[in-house]
């Protein structure tokens, strides 16, 4: 068997370990903000599973040669993370943040459901654990979709219009990378065109179900740049923030 | 008299003493959280446990406590590895512990093979008067292992330990 391409599978790696890291850590803003007390635990705790997906998704970069965990998570250039646009917003209100949640999690949950057959194994491992806290992501998720859709005219309206505003940057999660033809030939991962094509089919009818239209995928221009190392303007203040929080206290806890 | 050598078993057993951080009626073994002991040269000692939750943050305090544990049973290096070689699930909890959760009054987590089904949240057997007419009130709990549902026969809102 062929050695699998390790500079294809680190790409990988980074983007979604520095997904969950910077949403992980935008998630829990929302602590002590929350509209009710459950929706504030909720999102804080699913904000803690997000940054320890991160940490153990940073931990197998690190076996595989890179630095630290910490060092990768809170002492990198911006131009090296490689976090997709949708994360790197601020907590806005909760419609964006709750639709964010909602388009975010589905795909990771398949990404992860994906993966969990793949050839690098010890990423395989990982990915079937974490599917497994995933469903309780996009339980909620569609949860409270189906509910905000469905309340009123004006709730429906505020959910659509966070969905209008989510979607271009949530297609900028499946932004193609180097490598998409290699981690496919070698078993890693079918690629996110792929992923791209189960996440739409998966979302449309929950959308649908829940009184939205889905925006049109052909006139939408995706939010790309993030995969690359370009970011909005978001995300500099929130890395130097974490950079700072780090260096106060490096033994903290995650 | 000569010292007998240190087994497998003697360590397992003495793991039994190590209680969860978050629920410290039930031990790591119950939890199921270790998933391989072995004993190496001059009685080295490698405790191999996994995570119940990526984000959990009492694993470091585990391993902590693992190392205090049996430091007293063998002079020989203790070493804990967390990895996810085995994944866990709740199927897992052993026998006594499932009967402790269910004396602690938590509602029991149904068989998840593999998979959380949507239906094995609702209507939950409520861990106070065995009524089924009950509500999921939200999966996130106050820890991550927990989800909060309320009972509408006893009215009163319990916690059950999630089917992972
Ligand atoms: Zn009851």
């Amino acid at each position: 068997m062929n050695e699998l391409n390790k500079d294809a599978i680190r790409d990988l790696l980074y983007r979604m370990a520095d997904d969950q890291l910077i949403l992980g850590h935008r998630n829990s803003e929302w602590t002590g903000l929350g509209p009710i007390l459950e929706e504030d635990i909720a999102f804080s705790s699913m904000a803690q599973d997000k940054l320890g997906q991160s940490l153990a998704l940073y931990t197998l970069l690190h076996d595989l040669g890179d630095k630290d965990p910490d060092t990768l998570a809170f002492n990198r250039e911006e131009k090296d993370f490689k976090c997709c646009h949708l994360v790197e917003y601020p907590i806005g209100g909760y419609e964006f943040s709750l639709m964010r949640h909602f388009l975010f999690d589905s795909s990771e949950a398949l990404r992860f459901g994906m993966l969990a057959g793949s050839s690098f194994s010890p990423l395989a491992k990982i990915a079937r654990k974490f599917r497994g806290e995933l469903r309780y992501h996009t339980m909620h998720a569609d949860t409270w979709i189906r509910q905000l859709g469905g309340a009123n005219e004006e709730s429906r309206a505020k959910i659509q219009s966070s969905l209008e505003f989510c979607f271009p940057l949530a297609l900028g999660i499946f932004e193609p990378s180097d490598y998409e033809k290699t981690l496919a030939e070698q078993g890693v991962f079918p690629g996110e065109s792929e992923l791209q094509k189960e996440w739409l089919a998966h979302i449309e009818p929950l959308l649908a179900g829940s009184g939205l239209s889905m925006p049109d995928v052909s006139s939408c221009k995706p939010s790309y740049g993030g995969r690359k190392g370009r970011h909005t303007e978001h995300l500099k203040p929130l890395l130097d923030e974490m950079t700072e929080v780090y260096k106060i206290d490096p033994s903290a806890e995650w | 008299m000569v010292r007998e050598s240190l087994s497998v078993d003697d360590v397992w057993k003495a793991l039994e003493d190590v209680k969860d951080p978050e629920i410290p009626k039930l031990s790591l073994v119950d939890m199921g959280i270790v998933t391989s002991v072995s004993i190496g040269e001059d009685e080295s000692v490698r405790v191999v446990i996994t995570p119940t939750f990526a984000g959990c943050p009492a694993l470091k305090m585990m391993a902590d406590d693992i190392k205090d544990r049996l430091g007293k049973l063998t002079k020989g290096n203790v070493e804990v590895e967390v990895n996810y070689d085995v994944q866990w699930s709740t199927d897992m909890l052993t026998e006594k512990g499932r009967q402790m959760l269910k004396e602690s009054h938590f509602a029991l987590p149904g068989q998840v093979n593999g998979f959380v089904s949507a239906e094995s949240l609702i209507k939950v057997e409520c861990p106070f008067c065995g009524s089924r007419d009950t509500r999921l009130q939200s999966p996130f709990g106050p820890t991550q292992c927990r989800a909060i549902h309320y009972c509408d026969n006893c009215k009163q809102a319990f916690e059950q330990f999630k089917p992972v």
